[in-house]
């Protein structure tokens, strides 16, 4: 009874909060919006018995990249309203009702019948446990790799922001540097 | 206990709801949102599924799923912030540089 | 521990091969390092004939594994390849330490060495593997590095084409030699030597007949018999040390290896041993006889070898295997050292190849006059020296099998070999010369002394013939009587010393060469290469013409056109659907998803 309630609660939550975020003129309220969305994405998480991905979705998510996404906007100016698309207004909303109902047709049609669960996750070890273990053995390179896109993704974002980080600052003359700053 | 057709039928509409912000928006930032959004109702149905299956995999891709997000905003938010300091917009249709 | 040798001794060229080719832009001359390893698969090489006790096949991997098809990458060690293992890298050792002197100032040094080992590398597969396809590999593996080498300074576009001619020509011989392992496998359904030769005597004789004839051409083509010599006179564009390693002392001799290796074949095959031994005494005489005007140093040496290669075949045709490798093993030594003192001869003279323009070299290079002399003379077959048991061998073979004309022309052809050795000898070293010419001077020591081994065993290597005929085990009868077989010697060296002593006394001094026109017949080597290119080249090239005019340019790349252009204007009417808006772009990629979408829905209606 209790699972159900959380359920519905989150998730009439949820898609009120993306409604605002795709709606909404005002800038700061799609972010605030769209954070405490994924945050209450993050408690669905714990309710699935997936509680480390729920502290991974609140803390990365939420904190991470919301975070980054109001740097960025500080560098807009947050207190316009964002201009809406003119023309065409009922075609997203067609699209809309379109794909939502034949993809829901489609999870739910008894042709496509679930598999049965073959392992059952084992409830002696903790969620965290299992998803390490099967992080650090069977998805080692994947993991790896991961983490090698994240340290590119830093540079990258890094190099593109800041000048001149293609000059050499021991190639360059004194004066120059000095001119420059 | 709540069936796992609940789960992805939300997911299903979390995702179109994305779907709408893409077409409806044109501010670049806005469109990342909803991609945002877009990624999140596959996390779901991907972890709802992994628990209904007692299979860890599900969630392993969720994981990872949430580390290709976060290395996406931070290139994404830099070559926004990279247009913008070229043209001071970020519309969208301001992007027309290979019309055909 | 013999496995451990075979290994050493194949891999261990390949390695100096692989590190020079590391190494080819550094300045680090790695000359010392090849040798040591080519030194060492010498030694390992040896070793092998020191332990060896039984012929073994040693196999190193599974090859091929097609359907019914099974091949191991195997090695076989029996006296014939050790014969040959020794003979290749005892003379690779020393063209390798003769290299460090001779390509000393060539900045690409370290391509050459590495060239240099993957040839050893090819030519130690070629006789050492178990079976008719691992020798196809070492045979074009040594085709390959042929072309690399005879190319090596390929910034003069007369080496190339040197180096392309020998290449074609190969392939047309590798053709014939392809379709007799094809023919062979169809008959007997392997190609491991020990299988086919089993299975040989159960065989058709016109199937005998057509596979050793195919295999036959291949061997042409190797050891360029006519009519496919035409590459080897050419082949000498390349560096002198090369021309000793691969165009004296082993690739050219893959061919008579061949013949040796499967004598099993040939001697089921009587008519094709015809058309060997004949070929081989017209070869022996024809080379011969260009080499008598020639005044090109090396050409000279280049057509003695080709005449002597005629020598081996027509021991091979007469039925003489092991007498063939002998001569094989014996000329390998003295050839490749005649090549190395031509080279130090080119490096004295600044490159200078016309003998006439030499003369007077001895006081400025006595070591290497005196081994040049000491080969030439074993070329000629002068008494007690590694030529004379070789080849004398092979005249009593010819005699003993009945072929009395064949005897008397290779007799011929041992005068004619004395003609043309001392003639050399004599217009490099003894001639007053015209030019004076100060500044020669002699090769460093070691490369005399790497020379020396040579010229020893030029002088030696005839001296094991009893032991070699019961090591090689091929049985051969000789039946000549005594007396007719000291007869026999008497006239073989009386004809070498009168031609010798002929030669001297006419080429004392500088003379004019009759301008006869037997002469320029000679001169212009039976005007065969401008045969060839008038009838082959030319008709070739003319259909080429044909094919590229009309069939390429008129047919095929008009339909490659309309085809291209036809992409082209689809594409223009596709332009106008990019309109350059992202968000239209959107709007395409969600209606594809939902046709994706749809397309599913209607199958699950259904």
């Amino acid at each position: 009874m209790y699972e159900i309630i959380a359920f519905y609660l989150f998730s009439s939550i949820i898609l009120a909060l993306f409604y605002i975020v795709v709606t909404t003129k005002q800038p700061v309220f799609a972010i605030t919006a769209l954070a405490s969305g994924l945050i209450f994405i993050g408690g669905l998480f714990f309710l699935l018995d997936a509680e480390f991905l729920g502290v991974i979705q609140i803390a990365v998510y939420s904190g991470g990249i919301m975070a980054l996404y109001a740097f960025g906007f500080m560098f807009f100016d947050a207190s316009k309203d964002i201009e809406e698309r003119t023309s065409a207004n009922k075609l997203p909303f067609v699209l809309f009702v379109l794909v939502c109902v034949i993809l829901n047709f489609l999870l739910i049609s008894p042709k496509i019948a679930l598999p049965k669960p073959i392992v059952e996750i084992d409830t002696n070890i903790t969620n965290a446990h299992q998803l390490g273990l099967e992080l650090f053995s069977k998805y080692l390179l994947a993991f790896e790799l991961a983490a090698i896109l994240l340290l590119v993704a830093m540079i990258g974002g890094i190099m593109l922001l800041s000048s001149k980080m293609d000059k050499s600052w021991t190639t360059t003359p004194d004066d120059e540097i000095k001119a420059d700053s | 206990m709540i069936g796992l057709e609940h789960y992805l039928i939300l997911s299903v509409i979390i995702f179109c709801i994305g779907l709408l912000g893409l077409l409806r928006r044109k501010n670049l930032l806005m469109l990342f949102f909803s991609t945002e959004i877009m990624l999140n109702a596959i996390n779901l149905a991907f972890v709802s599924v992994s628990s209904y299956l007692g299979d860890i995999t599900g969630q392993t891709v969720a994981f990872f799923v949430i580390a290709i997000a976060a290395s996406e905003v931070a290139i994404g938010i830099a070559l926004i912030l990279l247009w913008f300091k070229k043209t001071r917009t970020i519309d969208l249709d301001s992007l027309k540089y290979i019309k055909g | 521990m013999l496995h451990n040798l075979i290994l050493i001794a194949l891999f261990s060229p390949l390695l100096s091969s692989i590190v020079s080719a590391l190494f080819i832009r550094s300045p680090k001359k790695l000359g010392i390092f090849s040798s040591i390893l080519i030194g060492i698969s010498f030694i390992s090489s040896f070793l092998l004939f020191v332990f060896y006790e039984n012929s073994f096949s040693y196999s190193l991997f599974d090859w091929l594994n097609v359907g019914n098809f099974k091949l191991s990458f195997g090695v076989l060690i029996d006296p014939i390849s050790l014969v040959m293992i020794n003979t290749v890298t005892l003379v690779a050792l020393i063209v390798h330490v003769y290299s460090i002197f001779y390509m000393d100032e060539d900045k690409s040094i370290n391509r050459y060495f590495s060239y240099l080992g993957l040839f050893v590398f090819a030519m130690m597969i070629l006789v050492m593997s178990d079976n008719f396809l691992g020798l196809f590999f070492g045979w074009e593996g040594v085709g390959l590095c042929s072309w690399l080498l005879i190319g090596f300074w390929f910034e003069n576009n007369d080496n190339t084409k040197a180096a392309n001619e020998a290449f074609i020509i190969n392939r047309i011989a590798d053709l014939g030699m392809l379709m007799g392992l094809f023919y062979i496998y169809w008959n007997t359904g392997s190609l491991q030597y020990s299988e086919v030769f089993a299975q040989i005597p159960n065989l058709s004789n016109t199937t005998i007949t057509l596979i050793a004839m195919f295999l036959f051409i291949g061997a042409m083509g190797k050891s360029a018999q006519f009519p496919l010599h035409t590459w080897l006179a050419k082949a000498m564009a390349g560096p002198t040390p090369v021309s000793a390693l691969i165009h004296a002392a082993t690739m050219v001799t893959a061919g008579v290896y061949l013949l040796v290796r499967s004598n099993e074949i040939f001697a089921l095959a009587p008519s094709v041993n015809i058309v060997i031994t004949y070929l081989g005494v017209f070869v022996a005489l024809f080379a011969a006889s260009m080499a008598m005007v020639s005044n090109d140093l090396k050409k000279i040496i280049a057509y003695s070898t080709l005449s002597q290669l005629g020598y081996m075949f027509v021991a091979c045709g007469v039925g003489a295997y092991w007498v063939a490798l002998f001569h094989l093993f014996t000329h390998a030594f003295f050839k490749s050292v005649l090549f190395l003192g031509a080279g130090n001869i080119m490096h004295a003279c600044k490159n200078e190849l016309n003998i006439k323009k030499m003369g007077g070299l001895y006081k400025d290079l006595k070591v290497t006059a005196i081994i040049m002399i000491i080969a030439s003379a074993s070329l000629s077959g002068l008494p007690f020296l590694s030529g004379f048991f070789s080849k004398d061998k092979i005249l009593e073979s010819a005699f003993s099998t009945g072929y009395l004309d064949i005897w008397i022309l290779l007799l011929l052809g041992a005068m004619m070999t004395t003609f043309y050795s001392f003639r050399l000898i004599l217009l490099v070293f003894f001639v007053p010369s015209k030019e004076k010419n100060s500044h020669t001077h002699d090769a460093p020591k070691y490369v005399l002394y790497a020379m020396g081994i040579l010229g020893v065993l030029s002088i030696s290597a005839g001296w094991i013939i009893n032991s070699f005929e019961k090591f090689i085990n091929i049985p051969f009868e000789l039946n000549i009587e005594h007396s007719t077989h000291y007869v026999m010697i008497l006239i073989t060296v009386l004809a070498v010393i009168i031609t010798l002593v002929y030669t001297i006394c006419k080429y004392k001094q500088p003379i004019k060469e009759p301008t006869s026109k037997i002469n320029t017949i000679l001169k212009n080597e039976y005007y065969i290469p401008y045969l060839y290119s008038n009838i082959f080249v030319k008709l070739y090239k003319k259909i080429a013409e044909f094919l590229y005019e009309i069939i390429d340019q008129k047919i095929l790349d008009k339909f490659y056109e309309k085809l291209a252009f036809s992409v082209f204007n689809f594409g223009i009417v596709l332009r106008k659907l990019n309109t350059s808006n992202l968000s239209i772009m959107i709007y395409f990629v969600i209606v594809g998803f939902l046709l994706l979408l749809l397309t599913n829905f209607i199958r699950i209606l259904l």
